[in-house]
């Protein structure tokens, strides 16, 4: 049996850590509650404003749950609906234009979902197992089966798992880490209630 | 721990419509890289592309009809012999894969067709699948991770058998993109070689069988890895890192050593920094004399594709004890030593790592074993 | 000159999202990568990008990039003599 051991929601630049209020932003594009959440967590971290919108909101979910952890073999495990959509249709706006065809390589490289995984890993230093799936909805029972999986087999000590929006920004990220310790139950429920809030 | 094992494979490419076929074709050393112009600012592409004329053919033959868009059509006609076969049950698991899945629906403003998820559900309703498919999204190593996640989860007990698709086009949006990273060769794309100049894009869709049965002729999934390399988020690491780390989990759980590996299928995209990561990585691993090839050179680089179509060529390459030549390779241009193979070569061999890696920092490694 | 070097500075900043940095905090000798302002590989390909969309000039060899991105002042002696907008 494995254990919750700490999780976040981040909506509506409301940002809420195991249920309880965290930090409140002002009402505002998602770019900018992203600076001012960044801000408030006190990290000197220049890379940050780099990132297109779903890495920054990945990076900072990311941010809270690991804070206290020393980033030990944490398996990564996000996934998402629109994945990389966002950043998708400002590529395709630097190329819709034959009077004005200018690829941009920094913003072609955000066009992959799982470059948010790799902005978590450089961050926190997890050269772990890792993936980037897409789904309608959040799927709990197959995430459910494979971070224990990866848990039990050692292929991970802890799991952190996390479910992505950000499209024109609507943004949503809700993530748990999953370990052998914890207050909460990794069951399904659980972790349906805590998509919920 | 439950063992897995490829049962039955199919590859549509730009150079055949079954695996046997592209066999043939790559131990024939063909290549379908060819110069294209995809779009009037890009100038001219070398890249891999279908026949449009065999390609509608193909869909007229199979039956797929003409309201789905080009690459669900793709994805569809890969998957179908397998599925003629062999019909999905009630706990067989569908896992599709693709980076920019129908991405050019975005030039028309059509942001609705290009989401992922809508065209896996399609894919998994024409097929009458009653499990939610799982749908991978992990650059260029996508199509190896497919495999190795389809076969975590027969090993888990949650599913009887697998199905993977692994598909992507070529299109201006990516095209573009990787020009503008300057990583597009002005040639045929030449994986190891001392005058790589960068890659060549391709399109292709895969799929494969996977379950617990053993056969006289199976080949089993030994073992597999993915581990980031936590670096850069574009370029490769500099040590190899996170390819010799997967290398070595995929080596421990099999219980083998180095010298045990008798083949390597690498990913070799001919960009100057990947190539020379990959022989830093393999070198580190204990590798530098075994065997190696990129398929590169007969495809360009197929995307989500690329890792499981050449696994599955991998995999033919164990049933014949034939290591198939690496197309575009003359002088080893690798700081340090990797046996690139120049010529086809006939020798018994029982086990064989694929390796792909990837745009954030992705890795994977894959044993195939003879059972 | 000293408002094309302005005018490239404010670019610069703008382009590779630099949110911390003013158009003063830059010196015209300062090292534009490495220990300087400590750009990557991929903000020297969006320079790339710049010079092309703003000044007209195209790279084809990126390895040419190495001499002309050292700071502000090699920046701007490049413009300068090769722009077409």
């Amino acid at each position: 049996m494995h254990f919750i051991s700490n999780s976040i929601v981040i909506r509506q630049a409301t940002v809420s850590v195991n249920g309880a209020p965290y930090f409140k932003g002002q009402p505002s594009e998602f770019k900018d509650f992203a600076k001012e959440l960044y801000q408030h967590l006190g990290i000197t971290y220049p890379k940050f404003y780099k990132m297109d919108n779903l890495c920054k909101l990945a990076f900072l979910a990311s941010e809270i749950v690991l804070k206290d952890q020393d980033g030990e073999d944490i398996a990564l495990i996000f996934s998402s609906k629109e994945g990389s959509l966002d950043t998708d249709i400002q590529h395709q706006g630097h190329i819709q234009d034959e009077n004005s065809f200018y690829p941009s390589p920094a913003t072609f490289v955000y066009t992959l979902p799982n470059i948010c995984i790799g902005e978590v890993s450089i961050r926190h230093q997890l050269k772990t197992e890792s993936m980037f799936l897409l789904a309608e909805a959040y799927q709990t029972a197959y995430i459910q089966a494979y971070s224990d999986f990866l848990i039990e087999s050692g292929k991970a000590k802890k799991v952190l798992c996390g479910w992505l929006r950000m499209l024109k920004d609507d943004y949503v990220a809700q993530f748990y880490l999953v370990e052998k310790q914890g207050n909460i139950a990794h069951q399904i429920n659980n972790i349906e209630q805590i998509l919920n809030k | 721990m439950k063992k897995v094992y490829l049962q039955d494979s199919n590859i549509l490419s730009p150079l055949g419509f079954t695996t046997a076929a592209n066999f043939d074709a790559v131990f024939a050393g063909e290549t379908s890289i060819k110069e294209h112009s995809i779009h009037s600012k890009l100038g001219n592409s070398y890249v891999s592309i279908f026949d449009q004329d065999r390609l509608a053919n193909l869909f007229n033959q199979l039956g797929i009809s003409n309201d789905s868009s080009r690459i669900e059509k793709l994805a569809i006609a890969a998957l179908k012999p397998l599925i003629d076969k062999k019909a999905p049950g009630r706990k067989s698991l569908l896992v599709v894969t693709t980076t920019k899945g129908n991405i050019k629906a975005l030039a028309d403003s059509d942001e609705l067709n290009t989401y992922i998820p809508s065209l896996a559900k399609h894919i998994s309703n024409y097929f009458g699948f009653v499990t939610e498919p799982l749908t991978l999204s992990n650059a260029c190593v996508s199509g190896l991770m497919a495999l190795s996640l389809a076969k975590r989860y027969i090993q888990m007990g949650m599913f009887d058998d697998a199905y993977i698709v692994a598909f992507d086009e070529v299109s201006t949006f990516v095209q573009s993109g990787f020009q503008s990273f300057q990583a597009i060769s002005t040639e045929a794309c030449r994986p190891y070689d001392a005058l790589r100049k960068g890659v060549s894009l391709g399109e292709a869709a895969t799929a494969c069988y996977i379950s617990t049965e053993k056969n006289s002729d199976s080949i089993q999934i030994a073992a597999d890895s993915s581990i980031n390399d936590a670096n850069h988020i574009s370029g490769p690491s500099r040590t190899g890192e996170g390819l010799f780390l997967s290398i070595q989990k995929a080596m421990q759980e099999a219980d083998i050593s180095a010298d045990e590996i008798d083949y390597i299928v690498g990913h070799g995209t001919a960009t100057l920094y990947n190539d020379e990561m990959e022989a830093i990585a393999f070198n580190r691993a204990g590798l530098r004399n075994t065997p190696l090839a990129s398929y590169k050179g007969n495809y360009g680089h197929t995307l989500a594709a690329s890792g499981l179509l050449e696994c599955i060529l991998m995999a033919t390459c164990l049933r014949k004890d034939t290591l198939l030549a690496s197309k575009g390779f003359e002088t080893l241009g690798t700081s340090e030593y990797i046996n690139v193979l120049v010529n086809n070569m006939q020798a018994p061999i029982r086990t064989a790592l694929k390796t792909a890696s990837g745009f954030g920092g992705s890795n994977t490694a894959l044993l195939l074993m003879k059972s | 000159m000293a408002e094309l070097k302005d005018l490239l500075k404010q670019q610069i900043i703008e382009v590779l999202n630099l949110e911390d940095i003013q158009v003063t905090d830059i010196q015209d000798e300062d090292a534009l990568f490495g220990d300087g302002l400590g750009l990557d590989s991929i903000d020297a390909l969006e320079l790339i990008v710049l010079l092309d969309k703003e000044y007209g000039i195209k790279l084809s060899d990126p390895k040419e990039g190495k001499e002309i991105f050292k700071s502000i002042n090699t920046l701007a002696d490049f413009v300068e003599k090769n722009r077409s907008k």
